[in-house]
C-alpha cells in the first residue's frame, strides 16, 4: 500500500521540479527577478533528488559521501572563482554534467548486459537509450575539458587546422556508431563498449581541438547544450521524465545561445568549427600605408572632451578585463553621471569569453544594469552620442566589417563609434584584434588614440575630470 | 517502438519548444548567469546517479559507477547554483547601498 502511494508520489514530485525549473528559467527574463528565479530551480532540484531518495532500497551511505564530498567541491568552486574565470567554470561543469549522465547510461549498461548473461541482446529501445547517452555524454566530457584546457591556456588557444584530425574524427564517429550498432542489434559485449567509450572520448577531443581559442564561447555554449542533451538520454535510459524535460530545456538553452554567438560573428555554426579561425586571417590585413596618421590625445583633453559632452558611451572589450579596469571605468563613468551626463555602457554580444560575460564582469564592479544596452540600442542614435569610449576592444568597433563585405570579419554586427561626434579608443598601441586585421577606425578624424593601459587611463581621465 | 520511448520523446520534443520560448526572453545582460543555471539543471542527473546506485545490489562496478556520477552531478548542482546565485545578487539594483 505505501509503496503503490510513493510510486505515484515520486512522478508527481518529478513533475513539480520540472515546473519550478519552467517557472525559474522564466524569471531570469528581468535582473530583478533573476536570482529568485534561480533559487526557484535549486528548490526543484532538491525536490526531485527528495523525491528519488523516497525510492526503496538506495544504498544511503553511498548516496551520502558522494553528496557530501561534491557538496563541498562545488560549493568551494562557485564561491573561489573569479568572475573573469567564468568561461573555464562553465566548461568544467558542462563536462562534468556530461560525465555524470555518461556514467548513468554506462551503470545502465552494466545493469542490463548483466542481468541478460552478458551474451543477449539488449531491448531495442533502452539498447538506442543507452548507446546514445554514452556516446553524447563521453563527447561532452572530453570536448568542455579541452575547452577548458584551452580557456585556461593548457592546450594551445591556436586551432590546429589538420585534414588528419578531421579525416580521423570521421572514421572514429564511423567507428562508434557500427559498435553501438552491433551492440544494440547483436549483441552485448563488454570490450566493444568500452571501446566505443574509448572512441567517444577521443571523438570529443578531435572536436573542440581544431577550434581556435576566440571562438572557444561558441564552443562552450554549444557544450552546454550537449550537457543538456546528455541529461535528456540519461533520462531516455531510466525512462525519467524529469531528467528528459530538464535535458530538453538545458540542451534549447545552449543552441540558442550558440546561435546568438554566431550570429554576432556572422559566421555559421559550421564555419566556427570546421575552418580554423584565427590561423588564416591572423597574416591578412595590416595594411601599411604610412601616410595615415592616428591623432593621440592626453588625459587633460580627454577630461574636456567627457566633462562637457551630454552623451557618452563607454565600450568596454574584454581588454578592460585583463586589466582589471572595471571599477575605474566605473568611477569615471560615475563622476560623469554627476556632473550631469548620460552615461551608458554598450556591450557587444562576443565582448568577454562567453555569452553576457562583460556584462558580469561590470555588475560585479557595480555598474547598474540599467547602463548596459547593446548595440542595436545605441547604432541608430549614434550620431547624437557625445564621446564614445572604446577600452580594450577593437574588432567589435571596427567599420570595416560594415564597409567591406570581403574583410574576414564583413558583415558581422559592430558598436558604430565610428559615427559618433568623437571617439577616443584606449589602446597600448594600434595592433590588431583577434580577428588579425587593421582597424580603420584608429585613423578617422572624429577619433582618437589614448596610448596607455586601460586602468591608468582610466584614472588619469578621473582626476582630469575631478579639476574640471 | 515501445510506448515508453514515444512518451519520452513527445516530453523532449514539447519540453524544447518551451525551453525556445523561454529562453529567447532571457536579455544578454543575463547571459552567463543562464549559462552557469541552466548547467546546473543539467545536473539533473544527479537523479539517475543516485537510481544507478540504487540499483547497483551488490555490483561493485556498478556503485563505484554510480558514485562517480553523484560525485560529478552533485558538484554540477551545487557548484552551478550557488555560483549563479553569486552572479546574480549583482545584478541586483544599487538602491539599497
Amino acid at each position: 500500500m505505501e509503496m503503490s502511494g510513493f510510486s505515484t508520489i515520486i512522478p508527481l514530485a518529478y513533475l513539480a521540479s520540472a515546473v519550478l525549473f519552467i517557472l525559474g528559467i522564466k524569471r531570469l527574463s528581468h535582473p530583478e527577478t533573476a536570482a529568485g528565479g534561480n533559487r526557484l530551480a535549486a528548490i526543484g532540484m532538491l525536490l526531485a533528488v527528495i523525491a528519488t531518495l523516497l525510492e526503496s532500497g538506495l544504498d544511503y551511505t553511498w548516496i551520502i559521501v558522494g553528496v557530501a564530498v561534491g557538496g563541498l567541491i562545488g560549493a568551494v568552486m562557485a564561491r573561489t572563482v573569479k568572475m573573469t574565470a567564468m568561461p573555464e567554470m562553465v566548461a568544467v561543469f558542462n563536462g562534468f554534467g556530461g560525465a555524470a549522465s555518461g556514467l548513468v547510461a554506462v551503470g545502465e549498461y552494466l545493469r542490463v548486459a548483466g542481468s541478460a548473461g552478458g551474451a543477449e541482446t539488449l531491448a531495442i529501445d533502452s539498447g538506442v537509450s543507452i548507446m546514445a547517452g554514452t556516446l553524447i555524454g563521453a563527447v561532452t566530457f572530453s570536448g568542455s575539458m579541452i575547452a577548458f584546457g584551452k580557456l585556461q591556456g593548457f592546450v594551445t588557444g591556436n586551432a590546429i587546422s589538420n585534414p588528419l584530425v578531421k579525416f580521423s574524427a570521421g572514421i572514429l564517429l564511423g567507428f562508434a556508431v557500427v559498435l553501438a550498432v552491433y551492440l544494440v542489434g547483436f549483441e552485448s559485449n563488454l570490450v566493444f563498449y568500452w571501446s566505443l567509450i574509448a572512441a567517444a572520448l577521443i571523438l570529443g577531443v578531435l572536436f573542440v581541438i581544431p577550434i581556435g581559442g576566440a571562438d572557444m564561447p561558441v564552443v562552450v555554449a554549444l557544450l552546454n547544450s550537449y550537457s543538456g542533451l546528455a541529461a535528456a538520454s540519461a533520462g531516455f535510459v531510466l525512462e525519467n521524465n524529469a531528467l528528459i524535460i530538464s535535458g530538453a530545456l538545458v540542451g534549447a538553452s545552449g543552441l540558442i545561445l550558440t546561435g546568438i554567438m554566431c550570429r554576432a560573428m556572422n559566421r555559421s555554426l559550421a564555419n566556427v568549427l570546421f575552418s580554423a579561425f584565427g590561423t588564416t586571417a591572423a597574416t591578412a590585413g595590416r595594411a601599411a600605408d604610412g601616410d595615415r596618421v592616428a591623432t593621440p590625445i592626453e588625459a587633460e583633453d580627454s577630461a574636456m572632451v567627457l566633462g562637457y559632452a551630454s552623451q557618452v558611451i563607454f565600450v568596454p572589450g574584454y581588454g578592460l578585463a585583463v586589466a582589471q579596469a572595471q571599477h575605474r571605468v566605473r568611477e569615471l563613468a560615475d563622476l560623469l553621471t554627476e556632473r550631469g551626463v548620460s552615461v551608458r555602457y554598450c556591450v557587444h554580444p562576443v565582448a568577454g569569453r562567453m555569452p553576457g560575460h562583460m556584462n558580469v564582469l561590470l555588475a560585479e564592479a557595480n555598474v547598474p544594469y540599467e547602463q548596459l544596452c547593446e548595440p542595436e540600442d545605441v547604432n541608430p542614435d549614434m550620431e547624437n552620442i557625445d564621446v564614445a569610449v572604446v577600452v580594450g576592444a577593437n574588432d567589435v568597433v571596427n567599420p570595416l566589417a560594415r564597409d567591406d563585405p570581403s574583410s574576414p570579419i564583413g558583415g558581422m554586427p559592430i558598436i558604430e563609434t565610428d559615427r559618433a561626434k568623437t571617439c577616443i579608443v584606449i589602446k597600448r598601441s594600434l595592433s590588431v584584434g583577434y580577428a588579425g586585421i587593421d582597424n580603420p577606425l584608429f585613423y578617422l578624424r572624429n577619433n582618437r588614440m589614448f596610448f596607455g593601459d586601460a586602468s591608468d587611463a582610466l584614472a588619469s581621465i578621473t582626476e582630469e575630470v575631478k579639476q574640471l | 517502438m515501445e510506448g515508453t520511448l514515444l512518451i519520452g520523446l513527445y516530453v523532449f520534443v514539447l519540453a524544447m519548444f518551451v525551453g525556445f520560448e523561454l529562453i529567447t526572453k532571457v536579455p544578454p545582460t543575463l547571459h552567463t548567469p543562464l549559462m552557469s543555471g541552466s548547467n546546473a539543471i543539467s545536473g539533473i542527473s544527479i537523479v539517475g546517479a543516485l537510481l544507478v546506485i540504487g540499483r547497483a545490489g551488490d555490483a561493485h562496478l556498478m556503485r563505484w559507477i554510480g558514485l562517480a556520477a553523484l560525485i560529478l552531478a552533485t558538484i554540477n548542482v551545487v557548484g552551478g547554483f550557488l555560483v549563479t546565485d553569486r552572479m546574480l545578487q549583482m545584478f541586483k539594483s544599487k538602491d539599497a547601498s
